[in-house]
């Protein structure tokens, strides 16, 4: 009873991770295959496409339960949300979809099929109204499809999507390749920094700790443009370059708006998030270990590799962690300094979110990227061990 | 304790409903920078004069995910929004804005009413135009010899004879249309072309042209500032900023009129505004020729309106004319395009992911 007592001190914790954590992924996966629109909107065409063989164009009747139906959701004020739903699945069909409740009283054509097609010839194709079928599933899995490339046929097979829209396996993995190559830089720079900080005078670690702690004080798109400004073509680094005469003035080196400014800005800007972890376990490493290790006759880099670095690794877990973390959602930076190269998936996941607003596609996309940190983190798990991590 | 907090709240919430009540007041969101400074300065502080209605202001991104949020939820903060072409027709789509059928839009100071004052297409469904911007070609003059200075957009894809990096938006909305353009396809016809397939691979036929010398950028403020470092000798960039460079900063800048595409932004309402009634007021405050004109006279946005053209006169701090550097002003020549709000409905997505596709290439 007691231990039951105790344990409910937690339910505030646990209703805070239900709200801010579960709910939102769970709204999140249910976003990326369903939605519900225009099946309600337009619930007897969805009825009747069901029927509909596919092959040739549906009967009268479709076209009048469509025009209905299409009538009343500009009355509702449902129509555009109806369009942009099918417009997603065949793009340019927007417009044709919008137009024809409004202009559909004003022709006098002798039924509804031709008096659509008169409205907008697409309407005598097959493909709006095979998108039109598709839009009415309220589960769908064309999100995924979509997220990694492929789209769904009308006969329901699965296909690639045409070379000039394959672009989010190329963005996932150059995400992945990105994220993966800040990391090390960061521990490759991070790691003796944070051994000089634990081993410095008392005095000269506070220093060390504060410049460490200075751009956790400016904000991020300072920082980023700074960058700019010192690796541009016409940037201070290449000033000095030409000064010294290392390259020649009408040959400068191209140092932003490519991979490079990419990897030097968000190397600087995630260094602290691998230096303190590091740092914070190296300061509780006993100095007596490598003093050990050389009476027993280790040398320094012996005693250091053998010694030294296996008691940091829980900092170097916690560090890399970290920082892969957040450099898998990192977007400002790159779209900012990275030139043609310079998109990663979540800028696209932000297209999708803030301007396009298909929240499906962009849910998809969040789930696939979440799924991978998962699996890296239990790959991880396996391989290091989680409860060796050490934040501090 | 446990049983008062509850009524606590509730009073204070009462409370504060109650302070919120007593003073009128309407949520304006808007872009930031000098643009909503121009606003304010233009025609805001007149609106708060006349009306005694307070006008708190909001940043946004142009972004719609955050007034879908509020709709879903059912706890809409803003009230009036300015929202570019694009952006507003989807925002009416998903039902986020209100219709203007209740607005009563003031006619011209000599009586012409709204409906033919506004351009075509600036009155729409949920929107009411306010200003035109233009997405164009700026350059350095000092990046190239006096005697050769560009003339049209076709030599911004030139880069024999006109050398030097360019800077371009990485978005293919203006992008494409200003391909086409150079690439020789007249501005009316533009749309048709770039229905097509063909069409659609002419234009970025052109980007290939200049692909290894574009500087691809983000944000509005990034093309002056590659021109003021001589980073790029020539750019696509958005008329207001090139303007700023120019009257506050004294940047040589020149702007290339020719082959130009401008959009307009309008003022939209949101659905459940909290404040409908002072929203309408302020709708209709901004709908009036003297509020487009003041703008005017802070950044160089065309007014919408012929009367609100016809009214503005000089720069509001430096007091030079306003009316070279707006950017539907006739005496510019060139070629000129509207942007096409239905095309890019259209088509943006696909377009987005094909230029996403073409730059990984």
């Amino acid at each position: 009873m007691g231990k039951l007592k105790a344990s409910s001190l937690a339910l505030p914790l646990i209703a805070f991770v239900v709200v801010t954590l579960l709910v939102p992924i769970f709204s999140l996966v249910r976003l990326s295959v369903y939605d519900s629109t225009v099946a309600e909107a337009l619930p007897k065409t969805a009825e009747a496409l069901q029927a509909w063989s596919g092959t040739d164009l549906p009967s009268i009747a479709i076209y009048e339960t469509l025009a209905e139906e299409l009538i009343a959701a500009q009355e509702t004020r449902e129509l555009g949300r109806v369009a942009s739903r099918v417009n997603r699945i065949l793009s340019g069909s927007r417009s044709t979809i919008s137009k024809t409740p409004r202009r559909f009283a004003r022709t006098d054509a002798p039924d509804a099929r031709q008096a659509f097609i008169e409205i907008d010839e697409d309407w005598g194709e097959l493909a709006i109204w095979h998108a039109l079928r598709q839009a009415t599933d309220t589960f769908t899995s064309r999100n995924f499809l979509q997220a990694v490339d492929f789209r769904l046929m009308p006969d329901g097979s699965i296909e690639r999507m045409p070379e000039s829209q394959q672009v989010y396996v190329t963005l996932f993995i150059r995400t992945l390749g990105v994220s993966i190559a800040v990391t090390a830089l960061c521990f490759l720079i991070g790691y003796p920094m944070a051994y000089a900080m634990a081993h410095a005078s008392s005095g000269l670690a506070r220093i060390l700790l504060v410049l460490v702690l200075i751009p956790f004080w400016t904000s991020l798109l300072v920082r980023t443009t700074s960058w700019i400004v010192i690796l541009q073509q016409q940037g201070v680094l290449n000033d000095i370059f030409v000064f010294f005469g290392i390259v020649a003035d009408d040959n400068r080196l191209t140092m932003v708006h490519n991979m490079t400014g990419t990897l030097v800005a968000m190397t600087q800007v995630l260094l602290p998030f691998m230096i303190l972890p590091l740092y914070s376990v190296m300061t509780n490493i006993p100095r007596d270990l490598t003093k050990a290790a050389s009476s027993l006759g280790a040398n320094p880099f012996q005693a250091f590799v053998r010694v030294y670095f296996p008691n940091s690794l829980p900092g170097v877990a916690a560090g890399g962690l970290l920082v892969f973390i957040l450099s898998i959602g990192y977007y400002i930076t790159p779209a900012l300094v990275g030139g043609s190269k310079g998109q990663l998936i979540s800028n696209l996941i932000a297209y999708h979110l803030q301007t396009s607003l298909n929240w499906g596609l962009a849910a998809a996309l969040s789930v696939i990227l979440l799924v991978g940190v998962i699996v890296l983190y239990i790959v991880y798990d396996r391989f290091i061990g989680i409860d060796r991590m050490k934040l501090g | 304790m446990q049983n008062h907090l509850p009524t606590a709240l509730c009073v204070s919430a009462m409370l504060l409903g109650s302070a919120a009540v007593a003073e009128e007041s309407v949520t304006v969101v808007s872009f930031g920078g000098s643009y909503a400074k121009a606003c304010v300065e233009g025609y805001y502080k007149a609106f708060e004069e006349e009306t005694g209605i307070k006008v708190n202001l909001e940043d946004y991104n142009g972004e719609l995910s955050q007034l879908r949020a509020q709709v879903e939820a059912g706890a809409v903060t803003w009230d009036v929004i300015d929202a570019e072409g694009p952006q507003l027709a989807i925002a009416c789509d998903e039902g986020l804005i209100e219709t203007i059928d209740h607005l009563n839009l003031p006619p011209s100071p000599d009586g012409v009413p709204a409906e033919e004052d506004f351009a075509p297409g600036t009155l729409t469904e949920c929107g009411v135009g306010k200003v035109y911007y233009a997405t164009m070609v700026a350059y350095h003059p000092a990046a190239f010899p006096e005697d050769k200075q560009p003339t049209k957009v076709e030599d911004f894809f030139d880069l024999e004879n006109f050398p030097g990096r360019r800077g371009v938006h990485r978005s293919p909305q203006a992008v494409l249309e200003i391909s086409l353009m150079a690439s020789g396809v007249a501005p009316e016809d533009v749309y048709d072309v770039l229905d097509t397939e063909e069409g659609i691979e002419r234009a970025f036929g052109m980007l290939e042209r200049i692909k290894d010398e574009i500087v691809w950028w983000e944000a509005g403020a990034q093309p002056p500032q590659m021109l003021a470092d001589r980073e790029v000798s020539m750019t696509i960039a958005w008329n207001g900023r090139i303007f700023n460079a120019q009257m506050l900063e004294n940047q040589p800048f020149k702007i290339l009129w020719d082959g130009r595409t401008i959009d307009s932004g309008g003022m939209v309402i949101a659905a459940d505004a909290p404040n409908l009634e002072n929203a309408r007021k302020f709708v209709e405050f901004s709908a009036r020729a003297e509020s487009e004109a003041g703008v005017a006279s802070y950044i160089a946005y065309s007014p919408v309106r012929k009367s609100g053209y016809d009214l503005v006169g000089n720069h509001a701090i430096t007091g030079k004319p306003m009316k070279p550097h707006l950017p539907t002003n006739p005496d510019h020549g060139g070629r000129q395009l509207t942007l096409s709000t239905e095309f890019w409905l259209d088509r943006r997505d696909e377009l987005v992911e094909r230029l996403a596709a073409w730059l990984n290439r």
